[in-house]
């Protein structure tokens, strides 16, 4: 019997081996966490991701139905609000998780991404809503149209993003700018689960940074990282 | 060493060897996700959604008829802030700029608007059956630029005294009548040529909903952009009205804001923030100042990784202590 020639790894083993070694199953969705992850701290990310599910959910129902569908019908006007308010926790939420990372320095570790992924969704996020408030097709959409052109076309960006154009905004935020929100927040998480929840500080740096003395207890309490030195910039 | 291997600073965090504990993030999602949809449904009941209605040229036109009819002379005098604008609209405006920097300019004219024409002779032309109309608009329009110049400036100033007057709780001026029955407009002004003919038909085409239409025709039967029928708007004074009743000036912190007691855009409270303060606010190019502003700040927020000082700060600060309380305590009992 002759042996089967062995064939050269095609384009998709090659995406799927590589998307397996960087992400395995149980790194990807994993059913514990390191003992540290426990603060209500940690809920505002995914209340972030439930706040975007919910504002995407009320979206897509206000789109079904057309734009001018929520200024005459009782229901209409319901989802739109449920989609206002989805709107509001969402950046109330988005809010707290950044300051509660930046508190953590979040970026340590080799997170340098998940912090830029982060923060670039927060910035492309008021845009999106921006051009939300522009579609409403009522007295807010005109002045905010009206008075938001100034500073746009200040820079130039009017040429290409008319906020009095109100299919060219529609366009933006039901497709083009949410698209870009979800592409980010997809590329956020999967960089979280790949390098995990950042560690925290050993609590002797503190002490060799402030040029104190370590004290005996915080010399007992740095076994959470191990011995580090006192920064806190990104290593990849 | 690479440009970013020299910005980034010596970092030891290492991978985690202490103990996991059982957590499950799906089930995690699906109560958040249920949490925030009842507390969106909450927030509706109790609160709904604002919606004031939209204005248009034809109720400008009635509730305001000297206001819209001495902006649309200045459409006409290619005087109004739309037509001394400059790019994207044309090119009657340097725009903003910082120093010798007119980001303005740099991508042209996009959105072309001929104010005397898109605004004013055009949707005149529209109307039909009215010779002294018509003998009119073909009247200003064989005359030379510096007649027309005239015509429009004697035609103006009336209504701008009657305007200023009206401002000043002053009695105004009796070149300008308002017939409050009809909402006609009558200005006497003497060497106007055939201007007020044309405002007249103007103020008529408005109140009958005609320009409203008239402004949004281009090539295509289905419309979709209302930048000409908005920046004529915004050049009068029914828009800004409204919007200060509703506390959406600039003064007012209005770009947070929207109708209502809602809590409108909160995360552009920097934005509006810099607005209040000098030098951008008595500044005629705030608004290339404050975005160029915020831009950095932006860029600062993406790269605080690799800022020097900033990034050491929640090292300095000790609130991770409060965030980790449970995790320094659990090694404290080791």
């Amino acid at each position: 019997m002759s042996a089967t020639p062995a064939r050269p790894p095609s384009w998709t083993g090659r995406v799927r081996e590589a998307a397996v070694d960087a992400l395995p199953p149980e790194k990807l969705l994993p059913d514990t966490q390191p003992t540290y992850v426990a603060s209500w701290i940690y809920v505002f990310g995914v209340a972030s991701i439930a706040s975007l599910v919910v504002i995407i959910a009320s979206g897509c129902i206000l789109a079904l139905k057309g734009p001018a569908w929520w200024h005459y019908t009782g229901v209409g006007h319901f989802f739109n609000s449920i989609h206002l308010w989805a709107v509001e926790l969402f950046f109330f939420v988005m809010v707290v998780h950044l300051w509660g990372k930046y508190w953590m320095a979040a970026w340590r570790g080799g997170r340098t991404r998940v912090w830029i992924t982060g923060a670039v969704t927060f910035l492309v996020a008021i845009p999106c809503a921006l051009t939300g408030y522009v579609s409403q097709q009522n007295f807010d959409a005109q002045w905010i149209a009206t008075q938001a052109k100034d500073g746009l076309n200040s820079v130039g960006v009017g040429a290409f993003f008319n906020v009095t154009n109100f299919g060219q905004m529609y366009s933006y935020h039901v497709l083009l700018l949410p698209a870009t929100v979800v592409a980010l927040v997809v590329a956020h998480v999967l960089l979280v689960r790949r390098h995990g929840v950042v560690p925290p500080f050993a609590l002797e740096d503190r002490a060799a940074a402030s040029g104190a003395a370590s004290t005996e207890r915080d010399a007992t309490l740095a076994i959470a990282e191990g011995p580090s030195a006192a920064a806190d910039g990104p290593s990849s | 060493m690479s440009l970013l291997g020299r910005l980034r600073s010596h970092d030891d965090t290492k991978p985690w060897t202490g103990a996991y504990a059982p957590y499950d993030l799906v089930k995690e999602l699906c109560i958040a996700i249920g949490v925030i949809a009842l507390l969106a449904i909450l927030l509706t009941v109790l609160f709904s959604s604002p919606d004031e209605k939209p204005s248009t040229i034809a109720q400008w036109s009635r509730q305001q008829p000297v206001n819209f009819v001495a902006a649309a002379a200045r459409e006409l005098d290619s005087t109004s802030p739309t037509a001394t604008y400059g790019p994207p609209y044309n090119h009657n405006g340097e725009g903003q700029h910082i120093a010798f920097i007119y980001l303005q300019k740099w991508l042209g004219v996009s959105h072309p608007i001929d104010t005397a024409n898109d605004f004013v002779i055009d949707p005149l032309r529209t109307i039909p059956n009215d010779p002294t109309l018509q003998s009119a608009i073909a009247q200003y329009l064989a005359a030379p630029e510096k007649t027309q110049k005239a015509w429009g400036e004697a035609y103006a100033k009336p209504l701008e005294e009657y305007e200023t007057a009206n401002e000043e709780k002053k009695t105004p001026p009796k070149t300008v009548a308002l017939d409050p029955t009809t909402g006609a407009v009558t200005v006497q002004a003497s060497g106007a040529g055939p201007v007020p003919t044309m405002m007249s038909s103007l103020l008529a085409l408005a109140k009958s909903g005609g320009l409203d239409g008239s402004l949004l025709t281009s090539n295509q039967f289905f419309q979709t952009d209302y930048t000409k029928p908005l920046l004529f708007m915004a050049d009068g004074g029914l828009l800004s009205e409204r919007a200060e009743g509703q506390h959406l000036l600039g003064k007012q912190w209005g770009m947070m804001n929207e109708t209502g007691s809602y809590p409108g855009q909160t995360w552009l409270w920097l934005y509006t923030l810099w607005y209040q303060v000098e030098p951008f606010k008595a500044s005629s190019n705030a608004d290339i100042l404050v975005m160029l502003v915020m831009s950095a700040l932006s860029l600062a927020l993406i790269c605080i990784p690799f800022i020097p000082g900033i990034r050491s700060i929640p090292r300095k600060i000790p609130i991770y202590r409060l965030i980790w309380k449970e995790h320094y305590r659990a090694q404290q009992g080791v």
